[in-house]
Order: C-alpha cells, then sequence, then structure tokens
C-alpha cells in the first residue's frame, strides 16, 4: 500500500475545509494505478529524450473501476512545478522544452511573472545571471528585451566584468508576455491550484502532490517555487494580514507538510515601496535620467533586438524633513518598533534602515520609474518602508517632486517561509526526497533573475530526473549562477541572497560578453538550444576567432591612426606595429579602429566588444585563469557522500556538526561552509589522504596475497558537469 | 583522553584525594605512579595542562619520573597498559597545527629549532615560533582583504561609499611592499645559516693571505713562510660571522708559473674563487696596487663574465703595519671592482672585524640585528612572498595606469592567495604534501 506522510497539523486544517485524508485504500482505481504504474519497467516509464523532444507518456484516463463508480481522470506528468513566479516559469519552459510533460501549478493565472516589486530586469550582477539563463536558453531575457521601458549600461567604467544592463519593464507587458510564451509552449500544461502536500512514496521518492481542493496530480519530478507565498503574511506599520502579495492570498499547509517531511524552515522577510500616481508628480525640478542611445541587449538571440522608445526615470533626494519624520517614528516601524523578527535583506534595506546605519548621510537617492506605457503608477525605488499607512502619504511628500503626490499603493513588507537550501544539493533536488526540487526564494534568495536561474537548473533537472538521466551541476567558476547555487546550499544564509559582484571571485573570467561560449555549449548538450541558435552561436565565435587573427596580423606603421592611438594611449606607436598591440594600449578600443578603417564592418557591436575585451585584457585573463586552475584543483576533489565527520576528532565540534548537517559535496564547498575553519579544511584533508593512504595499502596488501581485483571507486554519483570556461 | 590514562597510573599522596583524580590545570601535584596491580612503580611530580592551555590545545599530562631508564621505562608502560599510546613523530605538533595553536609556518619552525645545528639557526627559529612572521603574514593578508573588500563594496554599492583614494591606497600597498621586501631579505640569512657561506681569499703570491686566514680564525691552519708561494693548495678554516658558519679558502697566490704543483695550486685557487659567495682580493699596502694585481683581477672578472654571475669582491689591503701612511693613489683602484675595502694587519689582527662586517654588507646581511636573534623565512615561504611581491607591484601599476578598478582586485587577490599559503590558510596541494612530509601521519 502506498505510504501518505501527513502532518497532524495539517491534516486537522486541510480536514476542516476538505477532507482529503480518505484513506487510499478506498480509492480503487487509484490502486489499480499504482499497480500499473509500479509494474511498468522504468525505461518505458520514462522514456522521453531530451534531445528529440517527443513526449512518450500521454495523460493517463483511468476508466471507471469494475464497481462502476466514476472516479475520475488521474493526472499524470514527467514534472510538477508549483508556482509561476519568475522561477517556476523558467523551470516549466526548461522542462517542456526538454521534451518533458509539465504542469505549472499557481495560484493565480493571472498573476503569472508577476514582477510584484521593482519593474526592472538586470543590473550589478543580475544581469549576468541573465544573460546566462539566456546563454542556456532560458526566457527572462527574451522577455526583458522585448518589454523595456528604458535600458541602460551601468559600471562602465569599471572594467568589463563589471559592466551591468539594466532595463525598466513594463510589468503589465512583461507578465503578459511570459504568460504567451508559457501558454504557447508544447508540453506545458497551466493549471490554478494550491499545492498543501507533498506525496512521497516508498524510499523517500517523490510521487506528485496534493491540493487544497484535493485533487492529487502525480508526477516523478516536482519543483516547488513558492516566492513568498508559503505562509505569507504582508505588513503594513502594525496591521497584518494573511497574503502572499498584496492582495493574493497565502498557500497555507505546505510548511507544515515540509516539516512533517523532515525539512527545516525559518522565516524571511521583505518588502515594496509605495506607488504614487505620475500626474501628481512635478517633474521640473527634478533630474532625469534617459536610456542608453545605444541600446544593449540581455539576449545573445538578434531577434530579440527589437528597438522601442524609451521612457524616462527621474531622479530626487530625501530631505530633512525625510529624516526626521522617520527618526520620529522609528517605534512604529516593524523592526524598530520589534513585532517582526524575520530578517530582511541587508543589501535591499528599507528606507528607516539606510537612515539609521548611515547617521553621517545627509541625503539618499531615489529613483522613480515608470510601471507602464499605460499606467499612472511610479515606483519609488530605495524608498521602502515598515512605517504605517497613515504615515506613508507624509513621508513621500517629503520629497522634491512629490510635495503634492497621490500614493496609488502602500509600501508594505512581507513575511514568508523558506527553506534553508543546504538541504538541496547542487542540482537543486532536495537531500531528503527524491524527486524533489526547491527553487528561488523558497531557497532564501530575492530578486527575479536570482529565481529565473535556480529555475531554469531546477527545471532542467526536474526533466532529466524524470527520464533518468544524470544532473547537470554548474561549478562555481563556472558562471554566476553557479556561484550563486554554490553559496545557495554551503553557506548558512538567514537573510534575503542577493547575487552581488563581489560574490563572484572569478569574474573576470565570467563576463555578460562571455556567457554564451561558457554556458551555451551546455545549453545545447543538454537539449535547450535548438539548431538556429546553435548556429548563430558557432558562427558568432568563428567570426571572433577569426577577427582575433586578422588583429594579430594586420600591420600598420605610422598615419592617422598611429596619431590618434599616441594622442590618446600617451605611448609612443612602433612603425609596423600589429593591430592587436595598437588594441592592447590603454585607452584605445575598437570604434578607433573602425574611424580609421581597419576594423571589420562584418562584425557585430557585440563582437567587436568580446574581441576587444578578450585581446586588451588578456593579461589579466590569463592571470585569473591560472589563479583559479590553482584553486580548482584542490577544490573540486570529491568528498565521499558517507564521510563520517563525527569520527574526525581533528575537526573542531562545530565543523563536524556543520558539515554533517550540510553534506558538502566537493572540498571549495566544505570550505564555505559557515563555522568551519580552515584548520579544519587542512584537518578534513589530512583525513582525506590519510584513508586513501591506508586503502591504497589495503589495495596492496590484499593484490599481493590474492589475485582478486577490487575495483572500488567511492565517487561513482553521476553527475555532468560543466567546467569553467573561457576559450580566448 | 590523557586525564584518563593519568588517573589510572597516578595517584595523588594528598590522603583525601578525590577518585577519580580531579586535576587541576597548571598545578603541579606530588604523587605515586602505580602499574595496573596496585603496585608502586615510582614516585612522579603530575603536570596537568587542560585544554584548551596546553602545546596541543588538548588535554595533557606530564609525568615526571626519577631519571633513571628502569623508573622511566616502567611509567611509560604502565601508562600504555593504562590505554596511552605512543606518539608518532612529530604528533604534538601537527596536533598543535590542527588544532589552530600553530600555523603551517610555526610549526615549521618547531621543525628547524629541533634540527637547528647552531644558536643563531635555533634563535631564528624560536623568533619564528613565536609568531613574529606568523603576525606579519597573517596581518599582510588582512589588509589585502580589507582592501579587497573597500575595492569590492565599490563595484555593488558605488553610491553608498565614499570615492577610494588612489594615493592612499598606493601609500598603503608601497607599505605592505616594503614589509614583503623585508621580510624576503631573511630568507638569504635563513638559507646562510642552514648552508652557510664560501668566503675565498685570493691574491698574488706573499700578500699575506695565509696570515690572514690564520688570523682571523685564530689558528695556524695555513702554513707562513717569507717565501713566496708557500701554500699550494687550498686550505679550509672555519669562523663564524654573526652566527652563520663561514668556511675561509686560503688559495695558492695566483701567478704565471712554470711550476707543475704550483699550476696545479693555481687552478684550484680559481676554482675555488668562482665557487664562492664572497672574493676577498688581498693585496700588500707597502707594494701598492700593482701591475699583477691589475692583472688578477681582469683575470678573475674574465672568469666570471663567461659565468655571468657576479660575486662580491672585497679589497683587503693587507701588511697595513708596514705601510702607516696609505697613499692616496692606493684607493684610486677602479672602485666599481671592488663593493667594499678593509685594511687589515694579519699580523696584530687589526681590521678582522671591520672585514667581517664589510663581509655582512656585501651579501645584505647588515640589517639582521646582532645575535641574529630574528625570525628567517625558508624557502617554501619565500617563493610566496614572492609571489605576493610580484602582485603587489603589477596592482601598483594597475592603479597608476588608471586601469578599472575590477582589476586591482585579480592582483590583491593573488597576493592573498599567495600569504594565505604560507601560513596554511589557503591549502594548496604542496601545502598538503609539506604537512605529510614533516609529520608522520596514519602509517
Amino acid at each position: 500500500m502506498r505510504l501518505r506522510l501527513r502532518p497532524m497539523a495539517a491534516a486537522a486544517a486541510a480536514a476542516a475545509v476538505a477532507s482529503p485524508i480518505i484513506p487510499s485504500f478506498l480509492h480503487p482505481s487509484r490502486r489499480f494505478c499504482l499497480r500499473l504504474s509500479l509494474s511498468m519497467p522504468r525505461s518505458t516509464q520514462r522514456c522521453f529524450s531530451s534531445r528529440s523532444c517527443v513526449p512518450c507518456r500521454r495523460l493517463t484516463t483511468v476508466a471507471a473501476s469494475a464497481k462502476g463508480d466514476i472516479e475520475g481522470v488521474e493526472e499524470r506528468f514527467d514534472v510538477i512545478v508549483v508556482g509561476g513566479g519568475h522561477a517556476g516559469c523558467e523551470a516549466a519552459l526548461a522542462s517542456a522544452r526538454l521534451g518533458a510533460r509539465t504542469l505549472l501549478l499557481t495560484l493565480n493565472i493571472d498573476r503569472i511573472a508577476w514582477q510584484p516589486c521593482n519593474p526592472a530586469v538586470g543590473g550589478p550582477a543580475k544581469s549576468q545571471l541573465v544573460h546566462e539563463v539566456d546563454a542556456l536558453g532560458g526566457e527572462i531575457g527574451k522577455i526583458a528585451d522585448r518589454c523595456y521601458l528604458q535600458k541602460r549600461v551601468l559600471n562602465l567604467s569599471k572594467g568589463p566584468a563589471v559592466r551591468a544592463l539594466r532595463a525598466q519593464t513594463d510589468k503589465r507587458e512583461y507578465a503578459m508576455e511570459m504568460k504567451k510564451v508559457v501558454e504557447s509552449t508544447p508540453n506545458l500544461f497551466v493549471r490554478e491550484a494550491m499545492v498543501t502536500e507533498i506525496l512521497v512514496g516508498n524510499n523517500d521518492k517523490v510521487e506528485g502532490v496534493h491540493s487544497f481542493f484535493g485533487v492529487d496530480f502525480y508526477a516523478p519530478s516536482v519543483v516547488l517555487t513558492t516566492g513568498t507565498f508559503m505562509s505569507g503574511k504582508i505588513w503594513v506599520g502594525r496591521a497584518s494580514m494573511a497574503a502572499g502579495r498584496a492582495g493574493e492570498s497565502a498557500s497555507q499547509g505546505l510548511t507544515e507538510n515540509l516539516q512533517y517531511l523532515g525539512f527545516e524552515t525559518d522565516r524571511l522577510k521583505t518588502g515594496t515601496p509605495a506607488r504614487v500616481d505620475r500626474r501628481t508628480v512635478d517633474f521640473s525640478g527634478l533630474e532625469p535620467q534617459h536610456g542608453d542611445e545605444q541600446v544593449s541587449w540581455f539576449s545573445f538571440d538578434p531577434d530579440f533586438h527589437i528597438e522601442r522608445e524609451q521612457m524616462c526615470c527621474y531622479l530626487t533626494r530625501t530631505t530633512k524633513d525625510t529624516h526626521k519624520l522617520i527618526k520620529d517614528n522609528l517605534h512604529e516601524t516593524p523592526t524598530y518598533g520589534g513585532w517582526v523578527e524575520a530578517k530582511g535583506p541587508r543589501y535591499c534595506p528599507s528606507i528607516e534602515d539606510k537612515i539609521v546605519r548611515f547617521q553621517d548621510k545627509e541625503s539618499h537617492q531615489i529613483f522613480l520609474e515608470p510601471e507602464g506605457r499605460n499606467v499612472p503608477e511610479l515606483y519609488v525605488q530605495g524608498f521602502s518602508t515598515g512605517l504605517p499607512e497613515r504615515l506613508q502619504l507624509a513621508l513621500l511628500r517629503t520629497l522634491p517632486g512629490l510635495e503634492n503626490c497621490l500614493m496609488l499603493r502602500p509600501a508594505y513588507a512581507v513575511e514568508y517561509d523558506y527553506l534553508p537550501a543546504h538541504q538541496c544539493s547542487r542540482s537543486l533536488m532536495t537531500k531528503k526526497i527524491e524527486g524533489l526540487f526547491f527553487s528561488g526564494q523558497i531557497n532564501g534568495t530575492t530578486g527575479y533573475e536570482e529565481a529565473a536561474a535556480q529555475g531554469l537548473v531546477a527545471g532542467v533537472n526536474a526533466a532529466r530526473h524524470s527520464c533518468g538521466s544524470p544532473l547537470i551541476v554548474l561549478e562555481r567558476e563556472s558562471s554566476y549562477i553557479g556561484t550563486l547555487i554554490d553559496d545557495l546550499v554551503t553557506k548558512d544564509l538567514r537573510e534575503p541572497y542577493r547575487m552581488l559582484t563581489s560574490r563572484s571571485e572569478h569574474r573576470l573570467l565570467l563576463r555578460s560578453d562571455n556567457a554564451d561560449s561558457r554556458l551555451t555549449p551546455l545549453g545545447r548538450e543538454v537539449g535547450l538550444i535548438d539548431d538556429r541558435r546553435w548556429d548563430l552561436y558557432q558562427s558568432k565565435q568563428a567570426h571572433i576567432l577569426e577577427e582575433k587573427q586578422r588583429l594579430k596580423s594586420v600591420r600598420v606603421s605610422g598615419g592617422d591612426l598611429a596619431a590618434e592611438v599616441t594622442l590618446l594611449s600617451g605611448q609612443p606607436v612602433k612603425d609596423s606595429v600589429s593591430l592587436e598591440s595598437i588594441l592592447k594600449k590603454p585607452h584605445v578600443q575598437y570604434n578607433v579602429l573602425d574611424k580609421h578603417g581597419y576594423g571589420n564592418n562584418l562584425l557585430t557591436r557585440m563582437e567587436k566588444e568580446c574581441v576587444e575585451i578578450d585581446i586588451k585584457y588578456e593579461g589579466f585573463i590569463l592571470r585569473q585563469q591560472s589563479q583559479l586552475q590553482q584553486i580548482v584543483n584542490q577544490q573540486h576533489r570529491p568528498l565521499p557522500d558517507d564521510l563520517d565527520y563525527y569520527s574526525m576528532t581533528t575537526l573542531s565540534l562545530e565543523a563536524r556538526e556543520k558539515l554533517s548537517k550540510v553534506r558538502p559535496q566537493t572540498i571549495g564547498q566544505a570550505s564555505r561552509v559557515g563555522g568551519v575553519s580552515p584548520a579544519d579544511i587542512t584537518a578534513l584533508l589530512i583525513c582525506l589522504e590519510t584513508n586513501r593512504r591506508k586503502a591504497s595499502e589495503r589495495k596492496r596488501l590484499k593484490s599481493q596475497r590474492s589475485f582478486i581485483t577490487d575495483v572500488n571507486d567511492l565517487n561513482s554519483s553521476p553527475v555532468l558537469t560543466s567546467h569553467a570556461v573561457n576559450s580566448n | 583522553m590523557a586525564v584518563d590514562v593519568a588517573s589510572r597510573v597516578f595517584r595523588p599522596a594528598k590522603r583525601n584525594g578525590e577518585v577519580p583524580w580531579r586535576p587541576r590545570s597548571h598545578f603541579v601535584e606530588y604523587g605515586l605512579a602505580l602499574d595496573l596491580e596496585g603496585n608502586v612503580i615510582d614516585e612522579v611530580l603530575a603536570v596537568p595542562m587542560l585544554a584548551p592551555r596546553s602545546y596541543t590545545r588538548e588535554d595533557v599530562v606530564e609525568l615526571q619520573c626519577h631519571g633513571s631508564d628502569v623508573c622511566l621505562r616502567r611509567v611509560l608502560r604502565a601508562c600504555l597498559e593504562a590505554g596511552a599510546r605512543l606518539a608518532e613523530p612529530g604528533e604534538f605538533t601537527l596536533r598543535a597545527f590542527l588544532n589552530g595553536r600553530l600555523d603551517l609556518s610555526q610549526a615549521e619552525n618547531i621543525g628547524r629549532l629541533i634540527s637547528a645545528k647552531s644558536v643563531a639557526a635555533a634563535d631564528s627559529a624560536l623568533a619564528g615560533m613565536q609568531g613574529g612572521f606568523s603576525a606579519l603574514v597573517k596581518g599582510l593578508r588582512k589588509q589585502c582583504i580589507e582592501l579587497l573588500a573597500e575595492i569590492e563594496a565599490r563595484l555593488d554599492f558605488e553610491d553608498e561609499l565614499p570615492a577610494l583614494d588612489s594615493s592612499i591606497l598606493i601609500d598603503k600597498i608601497n607599505l605592505m611592499w616594503y614589509d614583503v621586501q623585508q621580510a624576503l631579505d631573511t630568507a638569504n640569512y635563513d638559507k646562510l645559516l642552514q648552508s652557510g657561506l664560501q668566503i675565498a681569499i685570493v691574491g698574488r703570491p706573499n700578500v699575506g693571505k695565509s696570515s690572514l686566514l690564520n688570523a682571523w680564525s685564530k689558528s695556524d691552519r695555513a702554513i707562513v713562510t717569507e717565501i713566496a708561494g708557500t701554500t699550494r693548495d687550498v686550505v679550509e678554516a672555519h669562523v663564524t660571522v654573526q652566527g652563520i658558519p663561514v668556511t675561509l679558502l686560503d688559495t695558492a697566490g695566483i701567478r704565471e708559473t712554470d711550476d707543475l704543483v704550483e699550476k696545479i695550486g693555481v687552478q684550484r685557487s680559481e676554482a675555488a674563487a668562482m665557487g664562492a659567495d664572497v672574493i676577498i682580493m688581498t693585496i700588500s699596502a707597502s707594494d701598492g696596487w700593482t701591475e699583477d694585481d691589475k692583472k688578477l683581477m681582469e683575470h678573475l672578472q674574465m672568469n666570471q663574465m663567461s659565468t655571468s654571475f657576479a660575486t662580491p669582491i672585497i679589497l683587503v689591503i693587507n701588511k697595513i703595519d708596514c705601510a702607516p701612511s696609505i697613499t692616496e693613489e692606493l684607493f684610486e683602484v677602479d672602485t666599481g671592482i671592488f663593493k667594499k675595502h678593509v685594511c687589515t694587519c694579519a699580523v696584530t689582527g687589526q681590521g678582522i672585524v671591520e672585514l667581517e662586517k664589510a663581509i655582512l654588507e656585501v651579501r645584505g646581511l647588515d640589517s639582521i640585528p646582532a645575535g641574529g636573534r630574528r625570525w628567517t623565512v625558508n624557502q617554501r615561504q619565500c617563493e610566496q612572498l614572492l609571489r605576493t611581491r610580484e602582485a603587489l607591484s603589477r596592482l601598483k601599476s594597475s592603479i597608476c595606469e588608471e586601469l578599472p578598478s575590477d582589476f586591482w582586485t585579480i592582483d590583491l587577490r593573488e597576493a592573498v592567495l599567495a600569504l594565505g599559503e604560507i601560513s596554511g590558510v589557503d591549502i594548496s596541494e604542496e601545502v598538503l604534501s609539506s604537512i605529510f612530509s614533516k609529520f608522520c601521519i596514519g602509517k
């Protein structure tokens, strides 16, 4: 008989409404069906191929049983994605595109891919995530390219690795466009449902989910992307209500079920600022912020590079009055009043946090950003607050330009349950329950881009798991996605995690411009990059390679070019110097070659940029590669799954506990686990080396005694990894 | 564990002592050592050092026995029977290292202390153990990490932070560079502490080379006569200069000769000069700078040129007693050749101290305080310090060339990695193999 695990608390809550706790033996048809699926050989049960994209299993309709009672329809899928936000959409799309029959369950179909906070995509570090998701065949970059209101490249002067594209997006259009894609993707089915329970079979394998209204959906892979909805509660001042977002009901019951299954849960908080009516704002005294004249793109696919008219953002600042009002009313905010304990993000602080923490700063920048072309809403960026609504309008009106503004939506904070992600491995599959994946805010992150990145990985792996393929892991140094996931699963994070440039140690290798050369081959291998994209990619790489060779071989002597280069760089130009050496000189960019007729008109702007960066910073790139190599050799050393940390007496007690809890897969991961000191890592390495020596000694003795050879490799977990790549 | 074993072997003399024995840390207790049957085998002092206040940061109990092999063996056997085991070579230090009581460079110094062959070597190992060098490396690494954090914070949150002042940054980097350079200078000294210096005394016949050697080593090692060409073979004598073992090589006077034996001697002299760390070119004050001296120098320089390695040469003007008033022209010899010149009198021993000082100076050892009581760096540490220095140099030029600040982080990170390897914070394959070669683990 199938085992149904149900926590008592949740059972009681659920029973009060729907009563789905009928023992399964009362469902003859379900039993019948189950037996059927158990007797099916694994190969036929899960036989879609990741390349051919042909779903082989049809919706299973189970006829009435012999008794004649109508039991309904059994709904079976390869992958179920719970949640239709930025993680859920990427997960469902990736899974469906790999040919897995995928069900997307959401609380509200009209809110798919909603941007509840900032109407923007990208920015420092986040833009790298978007480029990477795109390079792997994901959707977020394309939708942002299609729905932008304004685009700007930030951090231009800080180096090519830090450059970041940011797009203001039309939030309604964004949701619509993503919904269209989701709805038109073959193999992808959308359904409204509130999932309250994970169905777990024997051997701790996931079997499906159970909804609030009593329906079971079956699949060997389930991805949870619950966002801020799991036991969500929103706060405005002291007033609170259960909600995942303003105006949307929270998801109840799932937390208890996950706890019952043995997962650790905790609570986080985040917030969103007020929206004001742009018609009531006086922009005349505000500094306008226009988009770039030359628009850049997230997607590597030129089909999505369609320019549109841009809108303007405006800059205003906090004033003395703002600071006074906040200081006078600190006790009215949840954090300083002390009635919300969940931790908010340090990197996206509320205005009261900023004023308390940076006492000496007289003013903070506030951006006014349009939320769409056809709506009057303005997003007041940098101004989220926990103050009660009655003070919020007064607070907004302390800002220059907003003296007479009207508020459309108040700022609010949201508290929600998340699952510390050390419970996942780097594939984002949970360690406890096979086939169950977590991604997005449920793992403690914040941001659409972080969510999308995890969603893609979880979706790919859910699909691969459902057909028995090995799961993919992106190594930390391969990408920002890898860095993000590595941080999540190893560090004990207790505040919302935002991607930052500085979190990536080898960012010069992980640039936006080379995201495709780092990841598109993997996307192709996995099956997310179609022939057209692959051809585009290959011809781009060929162009870059040819151009580099051309620049090496073409030499110039004197002339206008040399004169200008001397002027720009302050360095003399020798005779018969190669274009490559000219490009290496400080302050000389590719467009100087163009200007003097030495450029290559066949190249696109993006291709020229790749060539320029690779040549100009070759020395740094090589140095970082060698640093990386040094680290990788050591850090990729795998740790056996069955290591008994408690028996390693040379480890500190804290390290023994933390390592037993996190169970890192490599030495590098172990070194990043909080509470594990370098001395612990040394001790661990010594233990491993000692074990290895002992084992090889035993082996030697054994083979001396008999002819039986024992081939027993400890590290057999089949994991396909992408290595740090950078082909210059 | 240590306390368990000790309480099975040790019975405090205090009658009303608690059972089982509860040691008080760092408190010497008198009592009896018993074997498992309860027989008294010695009177001992027990010195409990409880965690974390011990060498290994674990519980340690020392038992002090009577100074007899029999007593020691019996108490040792009793301990083994009570559940103890013999430590592997270096195990205590390894545990101290693993428990974070020592970092890798300190642990390495303990090895050096135990194997030190001279007082100066032992002193330098001791200074290293006490953490002077470790503190320097830790401090440098911390500074680099702080700079890194400063720069990286501005990559993500430029609006919220004041701009970096690159001239202050350069000053900081210069200071760090200087510290690294100073530490590197000691590497030289460390090598000399281990291997010593070879000093070849060369010169025309009969300028008093052998007398100089005898005076310096306070011996009659070399035969001294009035006859030019007395010394035919290379004669060795040993002295210590500021803790550094020095081998003096007295050589045959170099001149054109038809005497077969002397000819071989001259060849050997040249060979000795080529292999030495310092050459002392001796001339006679009474003869001044002669044509032969000049020829000899040219010959030496030719030899050096062929090996493209310039051994420092010191000019010694011997027999200063025979020419009390040295004429200026004596010093007008090409000063470019000689790093230093010293006037000596081998008969009275005058000028020997100055000569020693000159030797230290030409080898760059004059910054070592007298007595040599200062830490030094070994080969492994030296390599990483070099790596640090290069990284800091590149960092400076990146800042000066106004490269984007993200590039600064690459070399800073390089410096952090290199410094981390020294103390064993960042483990590389080399660090690990160094640990395995120094300590006996799990055989």
